[in-house]
């Protein structure tokens, strides 16, 4: 008799199956993880089942844990940069933006207006970037398999304008503090237009796929229902909050860069399940590719500089070409780096996946004392234990899907 | 922006005078410093005063400063989305001292508390389950503590022979550098190889 079979048998003589202690149910435990495709990453869960539901979820990270913070120590702040591409490396820019803030913060430093709206488009082209990459995958897990190749086929579009503006297709180290590293040529900015302009017809597209999809709401509609009161207790961020109808957005409620002058609406949720998540991403794509249109017609009249030319950054090249100051200036930035005047300050961005900060404490030397990165996928992970109980053992993966973790940044 | 958090200074300092031992405003944000003992009972007036409302926990972390008596600072930030004002909490503890949980006010905090705990060392009263969480399985050590070495102590590797991952001692071929860049003419606070002499000759003139 299988192990947590409850039922007796009565036979033709009257008999009964025996009883025995092994036959008392007991839960089961499953791993979950570190090598499950849809565990998107190295997460590893320790599932504890009755059955097919989820009793208890345990998740196991750090599997990917590099020491960021304490390598960032011994790092000039210039060095650290390219450590926050690694975080959440699906929408990398994103990351650099909220060290290259707190830097500013605490330098005082102006970011030249060009500067500023090549910063807001780059940083909706990784939300595009995250959000392709998230909604595609999380249909992979329950079950459909064409979006991913649509989705990839289209995020290769947006590396390729990575490329050409930063020469990286993934780790881009192209926001600096002061400004971006080099300025867009205008046929760059005319190519990221016309795509923007016919992206919305991809999502039209996907729209046909998965919005009315029978499988699709069968796997998603009112799983892993989040509410306000939720969103407080666990400090959820991003998508997880406005899929539960709070139109909250750092863009919009603490406006940095110069999102203040982009015209775009905040979609929300209604019922904070899985399915309205999805359709809250769906929709802040069509807004993002809004706000990139404006900002390339922005960017066509709005020539200059893109550096805040100073302590913290790079002569031009010709300029080192051509005198002895900035030559100097040129070697002490990139050996010794620039000093930061001591203080603390705390800078946060909306990433695609929440608020993603940066609690930055300076001692007015050319290091981070210490930097605390704050990942938002690590407080949405916190929470599975709490929204996935009850769940079948099905659900779990939709769930880590919309939650939209990736592990760059949760084990940091 | 500034005014509104001046005011909110105000209000806390005159509505809890027994818990806030300092407040000040820096580069635009609202830092308080709070005693241990009082942390929790502050935290929950912050989150139900109707003026605060900071409701979402942000952030716990800590700062290690080894030279103090009160080694660590340990670090809250929250947020208030129905009033979008920030505030930061500071408590300092010695090493021996434990930082109360408050866990009982948001249960967001429980990752966070045991990811100072495996960084730091900082134990928790109250904490349900006090583990690692992002170090290795039977690491040893606190690793964001300023005396522990970046390069770690033990370093693993595939053993093709026992055919399983050993643990072994860092070897490094080259010593894990550490570049000063502070220029000898301004104020380099060490004594430059070969100096020595120079000042014990000095001395006895």
């Amino acid at each position: 008799m299988m192990d947590g079979d409850i039922r007796v048998n009565t036979y033709d003589d009257g008999s009964t199956d025996a009883v025995t202690g092994e036959q008392k149910i007991r839960n089961f435990n499953i791993n979950f993880g570190p090598q499950h495709p849809a565990a998107h990453g190295v997460l590893r869960l320790v599932l504890e089942l009755d059955g097919e539901i989820v009793e208890r979820c345990d998740p196991h990270i750090g599997l990917l844990h590099r020491g960021t913070e304490k390598l960032m120590e011994s790092r000039t702040y210039l060095q650290n940069l390219p450590y926050f591409d690694r975080l959440d490396y699906v929408a990398p820019m994103n990351q650099e933006h909220a060290w290259c803030l707190a830097i500013e913060r605490l330098t005082g430093t102006i970011v030249p207006r060009r500067a500023s709206l090549i910063r807001v488009l780059y940083s909706e082209i990784g939300r595009i970037l995250n959000h392709l990459m998230n909604v595609t995958t999380q249909a992979m897990d329950v079950g459909a398999l064409t979006p991913p190749l649509w989705g990839f086929e289209e995020r290769e579009k947006l590396m390729i304008f990575y490329e050409r503006a930063c020469g990286a297709r993934l780790h881009a180290a192209y926001f600096r503090p002061g400004g971006v590293h080099q300025d867009l040529p205008d046929q760059l900015v005319e190519d990221i237009d016309a795509w923007a302009e016919k992206f919305p017809a991809f999502l039209d597209d996907v729209n046909g796929l998965l919005t009315e999809n029978r499988i699709f709401k069968q796997r998603n509609c009112d799983i892993g229902i989040v509410t306000e009161q939720d969103i407080q207790d666990w400090g959820f961020s991003g998508v997880m909050v406005r899929g539960s109808g709070l139109a909250w957005d750092l863009r919009r409620s603490q406006p940095y860069e110069c999102y203040d002058e982009f015209e775009f609406q905040i979609p929300v949720g209604k019922n904070g399940d899985c399915y309205d998540r999805y359709l809250c991403r769906m929709e802040e794509m069509r807004q993002s590719t809004h706000i990139i249109r404006q900002a390339c017609e922005k960017l066509r009249h709005e020539k200059g500089d893109v550096m805040a030319r100073g302590k913290m950054t790079p002569p031009t090249r010709g300029e080192m070409k051509t005198s002895m100051e900035a030559l100097i200036h040129h070697f002490k930035l990139y050996t010794e780096g620039f000093h930061v005047p001591a203080g603390e300050v705390y800078a946060c961005v909306e990433a695609p996946k929440g608020e993603f900060g940066v609690y930055l404490v300076a001692d007015g030397t050319n290091k981070p004392y210490r930097a605390k990165l704050r990942a938002p996928g690590y407080l949405h992970l916190q929470a599975m234990d709490y929204i996935a109980s009850g769940h079948q053992l099905a659900d779990v993966a939709a769930i880590i899907g919309t939650m939209d973790v990736v592990f760059g940044e949760i084990d940091r | 922006m500034t005014e509104a958090l001046q005011e909110l200074g105000l209000h806390l300092e005159m509505k809890r005078t027994d818990c806030v031992q300092s407040w000040d405003i820096a580069h635009g944000e609202l830092n308080v410093t709070v005693a241990p003992s009082s942390l929790v009972s502050f935290v929950e007036f912050l989150k139900t005063d109707s003026v605060c409302r900071f409701s979402s926990l942000v952030d716990i972390t800590a700062v290690d400063y080894p030279s103090r008596v009160k080694r660590f600072d340990v670090v809250y930030h929250f947020l208030s989305m129905y009033q979008n004002q920030r505030i930061r909490l500071r408590c300092q503890i010695r090493e021996e001292d434990m930082m109360p949980s408050i866990i009982g006010v948001h249960p967001a905090a429980n990752w966070f508390e045991r990811e100072v705990f495996d960084m730091f060392g900082i134990l928790f009263s109250g904490h349900p389950d006090l583990r690692r969480i992002l170090t290795d399985y039977g690491f040893r050590g606190h690793p964001l503590r300023k005396d522990f070495p970046t390069t770690g102590y033990t370093e693993v590797r595939y053993d093709e022979v026992q055919k399983r991952v050993v643990y072994e001692p860092v070897s490094l071929v080259q010593e894990y550098r550490q570049f000063d860049f502070m220029s000898p003419w301004e104020g380099a606070q060490y004594v430059l190889p070969g100096d020595e002499k120079t000042t014990s000759e000095a001395k006895p003139k």
